[in-house]
């Protein structure tokens, strides 16, 4: 070949490079042309998503200098206070961290900042994805993945604040203790195994240190892949909106304009969390001094997450009793019986929903929440389950900051719990219906303008106008549900699982709004 | 009707705005008036230098006598002083905890209603009446005698006898039926040490054999040094640990970025 080819340029020949000898080219298109909707909303699980990269980050450093034993010393540090102070090295090599390793403590509180904004976001994701019902067919086993995601971050979150091995934690790690061993015949057993030996003992820092970075982060990462994966599978949801159809998914694609958006949105995330953690303190653990068993604190509080399992623990009555020489702790079983279940009801929410409404078709709208009130009810009486045993977990500091006593506050959290969890219900149930009730109001006889016109006759009346076709299609883009009927099945015969369901259903579906129709449109039209 | 040009419109936040300034100025102005109200110091008494234990008796009788009795006996309204010596007098009296504002499950701490002369004098009367501890020499206040080592003693005798009332870093506790353990930063040395050996309220008597006159004085160090170092990992959000640490997180954290989500995705009007 004596003619001159075109030269191609360096990136040219590079890509062409590496595309001969990996077909990433086939990748990048594919992964390239995803597209994302632009609801602000969608964003969410990149806030997770990047809080994680700054967790990797600076734990990585924090693991540069930290001890992981449990091995007694003397503390020689630069912390007066605690100068001469027998303590873990776990707890002294933090120390070193805080106050004689260069950008230790900055990383520290990043660190910490970034495990806290990681599970809050994680929440956040995830009441996005219930209230819109982005759960339901093709994605039930996405959210089970990503429902997964947010224990093992709650366990990565627990482990991590124990390795410090200060007061505090230890205090926590106690708590624990109490737990595992207020379960009947095994809970001594399982104490035993997990602090190898009598509790504290000298091994659970470097065991707790293998599963914050190892384990759980490796599970953490596989989760974070397969969630991924799934959610380039099953693509985005969207809400409904002209051109925005079922068959669809509109918005940018990655490739330019998203992966600019999400890398930006990347450093943003990373700089609020170093912003926050140069300028507020968290986890003051030198106030705290080392772990020692006999020293309680007062106003001891877990980080937030756990929150909701210390209130859970305050709330629960007292008590007690005996069964064939056994003592059942009613106070710690209750607990843990309750958030165990209702663990299992939100993991597998989008299967008991699907049973219900036996719907197997595929669904790619995002769906408003008040489309779907009771739904919308259950997650509303949800949120307010959990808040009230994680502001349960802060009942002392409430009594002290005002002025109350711990019981009373304690009783009315009990009422809080069990009362207000159906009282949220039902004002949410019926503020959805109220809500639906509007919508139609409006597409049927259009908006009030505000405008008055005085008729010849004298009567004033307020001009209604009609929206125009853009906002009226978000009002009636959606779907409703009949209760599903009791009908035998190919033997003839009602099961049992039959007559749940359709009572079930009746619950969901029962006093539903349908959605408008169109020769209710063509009727309201003829009328004015 | 022409339709008004926008222009012309107040800004839809116009009036939630002028209530923010209105709630602010309101708030800011009783404040202040507050602040100069109580600014009034505890009486000074011109003769106050010379005060006698006959003097105290007499103060204790205009002052105290309706609930603790007239010879300090007690009440069923009040318990009886006699052997609760200057101490407990002086903790009581100059923290303002006594004369109690009102009835309630612990009294509160508020500006003392006497000068030191007058509690002093009050606090040999009830001395006179019974043995009783005694007010602390300025010996064991002096923290600027403690060493390094005495400082981190004080550090560990605060965490295995205080904190599990105080909270670890003194930031105060709930007892049961609204009582309360209050916060010890920026108290007084004298009223910590009188607080240990007198045990008020709830509080238990730590008497010297249990925790020795030096032994108090490393404990009041130790306060001393977390009242004089401010946190030095930036703002410590009340000192409250994980409640106002999640609420942070939450609120201005998430709170945060969520706006910064809502800006990402917003598109030209």
């Amino acid at each position: 070949m004596t003619t001159t080819a075109p030269r191609s340029s360096f990136t040219a020949q590079a890509s062409n490079y590496l595309d001969e000898r990996t077909s990433i080219s086939t990748m990048v298109s594919a992964l390239g042309r995803k597209v994302f909707p632009d609801h602000w909303s969608f964003m969410l699980g990149e806030i997770i998503l990047y809080s994680f990269v700054a967790i990797l980050l600076t734990g990585t450093f924090l693991t540069f200098f930290f001890e992981p034993s449990m091995t007694a010393i003397e503390y020689d540090g630069s912390y007066v206070p605690l100068k001469g102070v027998e303590m873990s090295a776990a707890y002294a090599s933090t120390l070193d961290l805080s106050f004689d390793i260069r950008g230790g403590l900055l990383m520290r509180q990043v660190h910490h900042w970034s495990a806290l904004l990681f599970v809050a976001a994680i929440g956040l994701h995830m009441l996005r994805v219930f209230f819109t019902g982005a759960f339901r067919k093709p994605r039930e086993i996405n959210w089970v993945v990503g429902f997964i995601l947010f224990i093992l971050a709650l366990a990565e979150g627990f482990t991590g604040y124990s390795l410090p091995d200060d007061l505090l934690s230890g205090n926590g790690l106690a708590i624990i203790n109490g737990m595992v061993k207020g379960i009947p015949v095994v809970g001594t057993w399982i104490s035993y195994l997990l602090f190898g030996g009598i509790f504290p003992g000298d091994d659970i820092v470097p065991r707790l240190f293998v599963l914050h970075i190892m384990l759980l982060p490796a599970l953490v990462i596989a989760f974070i892949g397969v969630h991924l994966v799934l959610m380039v599978v099953n693509k985005h949801t969207q809400f409904a909106a002209p051109g925005k159809t079922n068959d669809n998914v509109v918005g940018a694609p990655i490739m330019p304009l998203f992966a600019a958006k999400a890398g930006s949105f990347f450093f943003i995330v990373f700089g609020f969390l170093v912003a926050i953690g140069s300028t507020f303190t968290i986890l003051p653990v030198w106030d705290f001094g080392p772990y020692d068993p006999s020293p309680v604190s007062a106003g001891t509080q877990p980080d937030w997450y756990i929150g909701f399992a210390d209130g859970a623990l305050r709330l629960a009555p007292g008590w007690e009793s005996e069964i064939f020489g056994l003592t059942l702790s009613w106070n710690i079983l209750l607990p843990i019986a309750v958030l165990g279940g209702f663990i299992v009801l939100v993991m597998f929410y989008p299967f008991i929903e699907g049973w219900i409404t036996k719907d197997q078709r595929e669904h790619h709208i995002a769906e408003r929440p008040r489309n779907n009130p009771t739904r919308t009810a259950i997650g509303a009486a949800g949120i307010w389950f959990y808040a009230v045993l994680w502001a349960a977990a802060s009942s002392d500091l409430i009594a002290t900051h005002f002025h109350l006593n711990v019981f009373q506050v304690t009783w009315a959290l009990q009422a809080a719990l069990i009362l207000g969890t159906v009282i949220v219900y039902w004002i949410t149930k019926r503020t959805a219906i109220a809500l639906q009730k509007k919508d139609r109001e409006i597409l049927l006889h259009g908006y009030e303008s505000g405008n008055i016109r005085r008729l010849p006759g004298g009567e004033y009346v307020e001009v209604h106008e009609q929206l125009d076709d853009y906002q009226s299609w978000k009002l009636k883009a959606y779907e409703s549900y009949a209760p599903v009927m009791v009908r035998p099945n190919a033997n003839g015969r009602i099961t049992p699982a039959t007559h749940l369901r359709s009572a079930m259903s009746r619950w969901f579906f029962e006093d539903r709004i349908e959605p408008i129709t169109r020769s209710e449109i063509e009727a309201s039209k003829h009328h004015h | 009707m022409a339709t008004r040009k926008k222009t012309g419109r107040r800004h839809p936040l116009a009036s939630t705005a002028l209530l923010l300034i209105g709630l602010v100025a309101a708030g800011g102005a009783s404040a202040a008036v507050g602040t100069i109200a109580n600014a009034n110091p505890a009486p000074e008494s011109a003769y106050s230098q010379s005060l006698t234990v006959e003097d105290g008796a007499e103060l204790f009788r205009a002052n105290c006598a309706t609930c603790h009795g007239m010879n300090a006996q007690g009440t069923q309204n009040g318990t009886s002083l006699i052997g609760v010596g200057a101490a407990s007098v002086n903790f009581q009296v100059m923290t303002g905890r006594m004369p109690m504002a009102f009835q309630g499950p612990q009294a509160l701490k508020r500006d003392p209603m006497f000068t030191q002369e007058q509690s002093d004098a009050m606090g040999d009367w009830v001395a006179s009446l019974a043995p009783g501890p005694e007010r602390p020499a300025e010996e064991w206040l002096d923290t600027s005698q403690v060493s390094d080592e005495g400082l981190a003693n004080g550090g560990v005798l605060f965490r295995i006898n205080c904190a599990m009332c105080h909270n670890l870093a003194g930031a105060g506790g709930a007892l049961t039926e609204g009582k309360f353990a209050p916060p010890l930063n920026g108290v007084d040395a004298a009223h910590i040490y009188e607080a240990m050996l007198t045990g008020p309220q709830n509080m238990p008597v730590f008497n010297d054999a249990n925790i020795a006159p030096e032994q108090k004085r490393e404990i009041i160090a130790y306060l001393r040094y977390l009242d004089d170092n401010p946190s030095v990992g930036g703002f410590d959000l009340g000192a409250l640990g994980p409640v106002s640490e999640g609420l942070f997180i939450w609120i201005f954290g998430l709170g945060g970025l969520v706006a910064v989500t809502v800006w990402l995705t917003s598109k030209p009007n």
